[in-house]
């Protein structure tokens, strides 16, 4: 089950500023999501290999050769801004953390 | 270890060191943009490596091979199962918010190199670091703060992403390293491996080597560690040893006052040689590691393990060991043939064409290694072989020319290459060690010099040196001076 102080915790982590109010509606809609997970644990899994991922397939790589991408502008046209060659981002850190 | 006199407590100081090393692949770990140092702001970035939605990274092969190959050549067990893990957290170099990182099953793991410290008296002592392991990773991008020259009152940021998805081994040691000098020489010994692999060009300054240190102190014989803080910022390996050794004395210091050690991290400066704490606020450590879900594991093939464990090179401790065992050189002279590759392998090609040992590492270390720094130069940049190095130093063995000869021949044998042989005999520099020869020269000396030879006789007996020196002007330095003095000074008495 989950609580609201983990709600907080996880919101802090994400850089979610949630009001009080949305903390407890989330902290019951999360419970209810987890609690529809829990059903998986009626299976009986205890003779199965624990898996990182649910597709058996592994070592794929590709060869260092070397694709320069040529539409720079096309990913500068996703920024919120942009100053010359950089990308711009806000301030970030509080004056009084300083 | 440094204590002040008047403490009674001995402490020691307890280190492990965070290295982590880029890769020298030409593209980055999981997309094709290049890797290349010192490009236009922003020139290397592709919808991969900026973190678009829908995309999929592809581990670089050559990323694995360097990987496991470091791996193999620090000691360590290579994993038969590893994977990627999501790193999460907020900071503008990274355009994902998350670091795609390797957590729980890193490609390498177990391992250690050893250190060797040379003594006052030349002796090596050597030591055994762990090494806890190692794993690949993709780097961040660089931030230029804006409105001011640190971060704390910028105003805006500026990101460049070319370093992001570039390719790092972080390499973990165990705490076993004990003092600044200890840690700088596992770091300059991590970076000789390393680039005797050929899979990190261990530049510091360009920031392709950076080592970050842990340290804590506690009183000789307690077995619990002390509050350990983070140090970063160090760009040398002196400067490690530097920033080690400050903070021992700065951590024993607020013990010694009754003070407590606030686990931080803290910033080597450079210019007033001290470390400070960081105050940025660190936030939660809480990264939320979980499967990287768009790569798959790593399941390394056994015969792919045997092929790259065979194309490992002697490493420089193997190196060491046989140069002393099998040459009878000191330890100081080993370290430095064996401290680059290239220069080993110029040391082993002389003595394969026949050179003795000891001749060939005074030439090398000496006069050529001189060069080198002056000039700015690679070994391989010079068109002295090894061989006709050899045959400079067979020169003099065999009388044939004297070793002043020898080294006013270096600098064109160095530059246009060439028989040392052939140009002796071009320019008629053959040593002139046939006594008749030498006799009737001296005597022609003498009889140029009977004022001087008069003096001699009357006693003074220091103008042996002017008569020296006249015959070798007489020869263009040609006569064998050994035979030269013998017979000057039986003439001289007469």
């Amino acid at each position: 089950m989950i609580d609201q102080t983990q709600v907080h915790k996880v919101a802090n982590l994400a850089r979610l500023a949630l009001t009080e109010a949305e903390e407890v509606q989330f902290t019951t809609q999360l419970g209810s999501i987890l609690d529809y997970f829990e059903q998986l644990s009626e299976l009986d899994v205890s003779n199965v290999e624990p898996t990182t991922r649910a597709i058996d397939v592994s070592n794929i790589t590709r060869p260092d050769d070397l694709q320069p991408n040529g539409d720079r502008d096309a990913i500068f046209a996703n920024a919120p801004d942009q100053d010359g060659d950089f990308f711009k981002v806000p301030k970030i850190m509080k004056d009084q953390e300083a | 270890m440094v204590t002040a006199a008047p403490v009674k407590t001995k402490y020691e100081a307890v280190i492990g060191l965070e290295t982590h090393c880029q890769l020298s692949t030409a593209t980055k770990i999981f997309c094709s943009c290049s890797t290349e140092f010192g490009s236009e702001p922003n020139h290397n970035v592709c919808p991969i490596c900026m973190g678009m939605p829908g995309v999929l990274p592809v581990l670089n092969e050559t990323v694995l091979e360097y990987a496991v190959k470091a791996g193999t050549a620090l000691n360590c067990k290579i994993s038969d199962y590893s994977k990627f893990d999501r790193k999460q957290y907020f900071y503008p170099d990274l355009p994902k918010n998350y670091q795609v990182s390797q957590f729980d099953l890193p490609i390498a793991e177990h391992g250690w190199l050893e250190i060797e410290l040379i003594d006052e008296d030349g002796n090596p002592n050597r030591k055994r670091i762990g090494i806890t392991r190692l794993h690949m990773e993709e780097d961040a991008g660089k931030l230029v703060h804006g409105g001011s020259d640190r971060l704390s009152g910028s105003t805006h940021s500026l990101a460049d992403y070319n370093r992001a998805g570039v390719p790092l081994a972080e390499i973990v040691s165990e705490p076993d390293i004990r003092t600044g000098q200890e840690a700088a020489e596992y770091a300059q010994e991590m970076r000789r491996i390393l680039r005797y692999l050929g899979v990190c060009d261990g530049n510091m300054q360009e920031g392709s080597m950076r080592c970050d240190v842990n340290i804590s102190v506690r009183p000789v014989g307690q077995a619990e560690f002390g509050t350990k803080v983070e140090i970063k910022n160090m760009n040398s390996f002196n400067a490690i040893g530097r920033a080690i050794d400050y903070e021992i004395e700065r951590q024993i210091e607020v013990i010694e006052s009754g003070g407590t050690i606030a686990q931080e991290t803290r910033l080597w400066e450079e210019g007033s040689q001290r470390t400070i704490s960081m105050r940025l606020k660190e936030g939660s450590s809480d990264y939320r590691y979980f499967p990287e879900p768009d790569l798959t594991p790593i399941e390394v093939p056994p015969e792919k393990l045997a092929q790259w464990k065979s194309e490992l090179p002697e490493l420089p401790a193997q190196k060491r060991h046989r140069y002393e065992a099998d040459f009878g050189l000191s330890a100081y002279d080993v370290r430095n043939l064996t401290d680059d590759r290239a220069i080993a392998e110029f040391f082993e090609a002389t003595l394969a064409a026949g050179a003795p040992a000891k001749q060939s590492a005074n030439w090398i270390m000496g006069d050529i290694t001189g060069y080198l720094k002056s000039e700015k130069l690679e070994i391989g940049a010079i068109a002295l072989t090894p061989e006709a190095l050899t045959e400079l130093i067979l020169l003099i063995e065999n009388n044939t020319i004297s070793s002043k000869i020898a080294k006013d021949l270096l600098p064109e044998l160095l530059t246009q290459g060439g028989s040392p042989k052939a140009l002796v005999e071009a320019k008629g520099l053959t040593q002139i060690s046939d006594t008749s020869a030498l006799d009737s020269l001296i005597d022609e000396l003498l009889l140029a010099h009977p004022t001087e030879l008069e003096q001699y006789r009357g006693g003074k007996t220091k103008l042996q040196g002017f008569f020296v020196g006249q015959l070798m002007k007489k020869t263009g330095g040609r006569a064998d001076p050994k035979l030269a003095n013998q017979l000057l000074l039986k003439k001289l008495a007469g």
